[in-house]
């Protein structure tokens, strides 16, 4: 499995460097990574599907418990089945998608898509649940850089930036949630988890976490809006990223979850299934009065995750059946639609339904396809969403909650919505519309045919839809294995294509009529939902929660950034004076019988004490740095006679330096200190000099008498020479024993240079000229 | 241009090179003796400052090459010494020694530290040297040529 996402990894890397030479073909060798992912997975799939795993784990970081395991189970395998098998059909696809387009981006776009499969991959078979956020979040950022694809256009980058920062803010509740899980539980490991009972203040604010999480990833209500905006992606991320497979990420948490969570934790499932109904009728309803085809299925994707929620949510074993059901089936009829409108966009060049007309009888063959894949939508007997959704609404009539019948009746009510939407997808994209529901010049008649093998990966799909639909017991080894694998108790019987005449199906009839009268009736309807007023919309929420934050950073930033550079220091040092200053005088214990070494060091220390003096003192800035160097020079001179000439050695040349430095700064500054006229403020400095002398000095003698345990430099004595090789210990602990150290201080150095080097350059690229020395010049703010 | 004092010229000419030599010395003595990469690249570093403050750099500028890219070179050098020891099958920055009888020198003993070392050379050299360039030589020649000068591409 390792090798699996490498090859990801690596064919992503490869596809970035081959796109120059093989122009959109390119996306035919990345094919090559979800190819071997499928055909691995279909090998393993005989073990599986009997109740196996297939398990493998390499440790990333012990101390944190941080390992890579993978698990392969038979819901995985259902998961796999749809990253990775629908990704070779999306790969296919975007080959003939980007035919013709000279657009620059496509390498990096196709490495992307490479790279979000492998991330999807890993995700779907992480059995660590740090291991899985990590691949969560590589899903988000590919989603961010894949739906930013067309980087010039404004509309992309904020719909971009929408979908990470929901997705984003998602990843961090379930981050949250899955450290409160492991924590009460007291493993990392995802199986491990469930096998335990999630119960506890701790575990239920981690489950309710983890349900946040998932919520946003699946754009459920009222985290939907980025949904509809990531349809500014080209069309194989919308059919592979934004209907297949990523947003089916939240519900492939919730599926591991509800079957061990829903049925003991009652206001979890409450919650998920409320989400879920909720999103499927706002979903439903937004999507009846869009007018670009793209976005009909897009609110579409919303309505059927909520659908994928409100059931697994549920959490019966009956349900868990159903939800595996309804996620392949969903898989297998929103793919080829979306690769339905990108045909159409790239044939007629445009997706908006009032002015596609006759296109069905231009383009039969794309017709049919998605008449196949609408119906399997729909729900419609023969194709594999009729059994879905009759094992769902069998679900729910069988739950045996209280609440269990207004539950049924808005999942009704959203199969209505479906079954509008539906139609009016169809309708909208293929029929010969009357010249009264035309808006501008009909494109259609005239657009040319597409290639049948742009046109073959979608129809790969649309067929699957109906063979699975009249034969579906061939899904078995997904849909029923995989649910055994998420809960034990759920059924082995297979499925059926039919199961007689039952309350579910009178339902299936029921929402049939009801969406085709919604649908004949979509004048009334349009104008109806024109005519509600818009109150409380959750992208106005998003809106308001990203102004609000950039204003509050802004307060923020006003508040504490306020640019005086004394005030700055002053805060800093009185911190210093202040917190350690006063847990220093409530302990103090001076060491007794302090003396001075020789007359050398006295003479030094008074030298070193006038210097400082005179440095305060100083009008001059010139004056000043120089007898800041009288300072260091006597501390350098200080270290010579305490018998550390490394120290003073590097202390004498730092001094030098420094100075050299300074004046290459000063130079651009007056040369005088400016005269502050107040008084006030001049004390108020002596007393934060006093202060921070004084706190320096008691510092050094307490920390001279706070020796508890043994020192540690006899050891290094002991081992410089045997060990580091070396007889001066100095070095020796700077390049051997603290080496580490020492890698991380020049890697800091460097950083912090190339930062001030930046800053510099900015500053005065900005237009502020450095000036000639004696030019009268501003104090440095 | 300001006057040129031919003592400074000169006495810079002649003393840089040794400057130079003498900071390499710190550098191959530092694990025995006081001295040491950091020491040695402080050392290196005033040798340029000494060319710069005598108006040497503008005639010809030393290095050519980037003080940027002299700080990345020293820590790819010292990153890789310190892993080095992991083909060797030992732990992070574990020390290693080679032997060898060179002319001249006779047995000379090298320490990996010595590597180490010398990355962390080559990082205070460049930082020295990007300090001169950015406040000195880039202000003065932008001040000379008043605003907006371009600065080469970072």
């Amino acid at each position: 499995m390792v090798a699996l996402l490498l090859l990801h990894v690596a064919v992503a890397a490869a596809a970035s460097l081959a796109h120059r030479r093989l122009g959109a073909r390119v996306f035919l060798v990345c094919a090559v990574a979800p190819l071997a992912a499928a055909v691995w997975a279909a090998a393993q799939a005989p073990e599986v599907t009997s109740g196996g795993v297939v398990t493998q784990s390499f440790v990333w970081v012990e101390q944190l418990g941080l390992t890579f395991a993978f698990r392969l189970d038979a819901f995985a395998l259902l998961m796999v089945a749809l990253v990775s098998g629908i990704g070779v059909l999306v790969f296919v696809y975007a080959a003939w998608y980007f035919d013709h387009t000279d657009r620059p981006g496509v390498g990096r776009f196709a490495a992307t898509l490479t790279g979000f499969a492998g991330a999807m991959l890993g995700l779907v078979l992480s059995d660590n649940v740090f291991g899985l956020f990590v691949f969560w979040e590589l899903t988000s950022i590919t989603s961010f850089l894949l739906i930013g694809f067309d980087d010039a256009e404004p509309r992309a980058r904020k719909a971009a930036t929408q979908a990470l920062l929901t997705t984003g803010a998602g990843g961090l509740a379930l981050l949250g949630g899955l450290v409160l899980l492991s924590l009460a539980t007291g493993t990392t490991s995802l199986s491990g988890m469930l096998a335990q009972p999630l119960a506890g203040p701790m575990a239920e604010v981690g489950l309710g976490l983890v349900l946040l999480g998932a919520c946003t990833k699946s754009a459920q209500v009222p985290f939907h809006p980025w949904l509809p905006g990531a349809m500014a992606a080209p069309t194989p991320v919308s059919a592979y990223l934004h209907s297949a497979t990523m947003v089916k990420a939240g519900v492939y948490l919730l599926a591991r979850f509800a079957p061990v969570v829903s049925p003991e934790t009652p206001w979890w499932r409450a919650a998920a299934v409320t989400v879920g109904l909720a999103s499927m009728l706002v979903g439903g309803y937004r999507a009846l009065r869009q007018h670009d085809v793209k976005l009909v299925l897009a609110y579409g994707t919303v309505a059927q995750l909520g659908l994928l929620f409100a059931v697994y949510g549920l959490g019966t074993p009956e349900a868990i059946t159903a939800g595996c059901a309804l996620l392949l089936a969903h898989a297998l009829f929103k793919a080829p639609l979306f690769m339905v409108v990108g045909i159409v966009d790239h044939q007629a060049h445009t997706r908006d339904l009032r002015r596609l007309s006759g296109l069905g009888a231009r383009m039969p063959a794309v017709f049919v396809t998605a008449a196949l894949a609408s119906a399997s939508m729909a729900g419609i007997p023969l194709l594999l969403g009729f059994v879905a959704k009759e094992k769902s609404l069998d679900a729910w009539l069988h739950s045996g909650l209280p609440w269990g019948a207004p539950a049924l009746g808005a999942i009704v009510v959203g199969s209505v919505l479906t079954v509008a939407y539906t139609a009016r997808f169809l309708w909208g994209t293929f029929a010969t519309k009357a010249p009264g529901e035309l808006a501008g010049e009909p494109v259609g008649p005239g657009a040319a045919r597409p290639r049948a093998a742009f046109v073959a990966p979608a129809a790969v799909l649309a067929l699957l839809c109906l063979v699975l639909g009249v034969a579906p017991w061939l899904a078995d080894g997904l849909v029923v294995d995989g649910a055994r694998a998420l809960d034990p108790e759920s059924s082995a019987t297979s499925l059926q294509a039919w199961y007689g005449v039952n309350p579910a199906l009178w339902l299936s009839a029921l929402a049939l009529v009801g969406g085709l009268v919604l649908f004949a009736a979509r004048r009334p309807v349009e104008r109806l939902q024109a005519g509600v007023p818009h109150v409380g919309s959750a992208q106005g929420g998003y809106d308001a929660a990203v102004a609000g934050s950039l204003r509050g950073a802004g307060l923020l930033t006003g508040a504490v950034q306020h640019g005086s550079l004394p005030l700055y220091l002053a805060v800093a040092l009185v911190t210093v004076v202040a917190l350690p200053g006063a847990a220093l005088l409530a302990d103090t214990a001076l060491p007794g019988g302090i003396e001075a070494g020789s007359w050398l060091q006295v003479s030094l220390v008074v030298i070193l004490a006038v210097g400082a003096v005179a440095t305060a003192l100083a009008r001059r800035r010139f004056a000043a740095v120089l007898l800041v160097g009288v300072v260091g020079y006597a501390v350098a001179g200080l270290f010579v006679v305490q018998g550390a000439p490394d120290l003073a050695l590097t202390q004498l040349l730092i001094e030098t330096l420094s100075v050299v430095i300074f004046v290459l700064v000063l130079r651009h500054l007056p040369e005088r200190f400016s005269d502050r006229p107040f008084r006030s403020s001049q004390v108020l400095r002596g007393l934060v000099a006093v202060g921070v002398g004084l706190f320096m000095t008691l510092f050094a003698l307490v920390a001279l008498g706070a020796r508890s345990g043994p020192t540690v430099s006899e050891q290094i004595d002991r081992l410089a020479l045997p060990e580091g090789g070396g007889k001066n210990i100095v070095n020796v602990i700077l390049v051997d024993i603290r080496g580490v150290d020492t890698m991380g201080e020049i890697t800091v150095l460097t950083v912090t240079a190339l930062g001030v080097i930046g800053l510099v350059r900015a500053g005065r690229r900005r237009g502020q000229a450095p000036q000639v020395p004696g030019d009268p010049a501003e104090d440095a703010p | 241009m300001r006057p040129r004092s031919l003592i400074l010229d000169v006495t810079v000419e002649l003393v840089f090179h040794t400057t130079l030599l003498v900071s390499l010395w710190l550098l191959a003595v530092g694990h025995n003796l006081p001295g040491g990469g950091f020491v040695g690249g402080l050392v290196a570093g005033g040798g340029f400052v000494l060319r710069y403050v005598a108006g040497l750099d503008r005639r010809d500028p030393r290095p050519r090459i980037s003080p940027e890219a002299l700080m990345g070179i020293g820590l790819v050098v010292a990153g890789c010494t310190a892993m080095g020891a992991w083909a060797f099958g030992g732990q992070l920055l574990e020390s290693g020694a080679v032997e060898a009888t060179l002319p001249l020198l006779g047995k000379v003993k090298v320490l990996s530290p010595l590597f180490f070392d010398a990355g962390v050379y080559l990082v205070v050299v460049g930082l020295v040297l990007a300090e001169i360039r950015v406040l000195g030589d880039e202000a003065s020649r932008g001040a000379s040529r008043g605003v907006g000068r371009e600065e080469e591409p970072a």
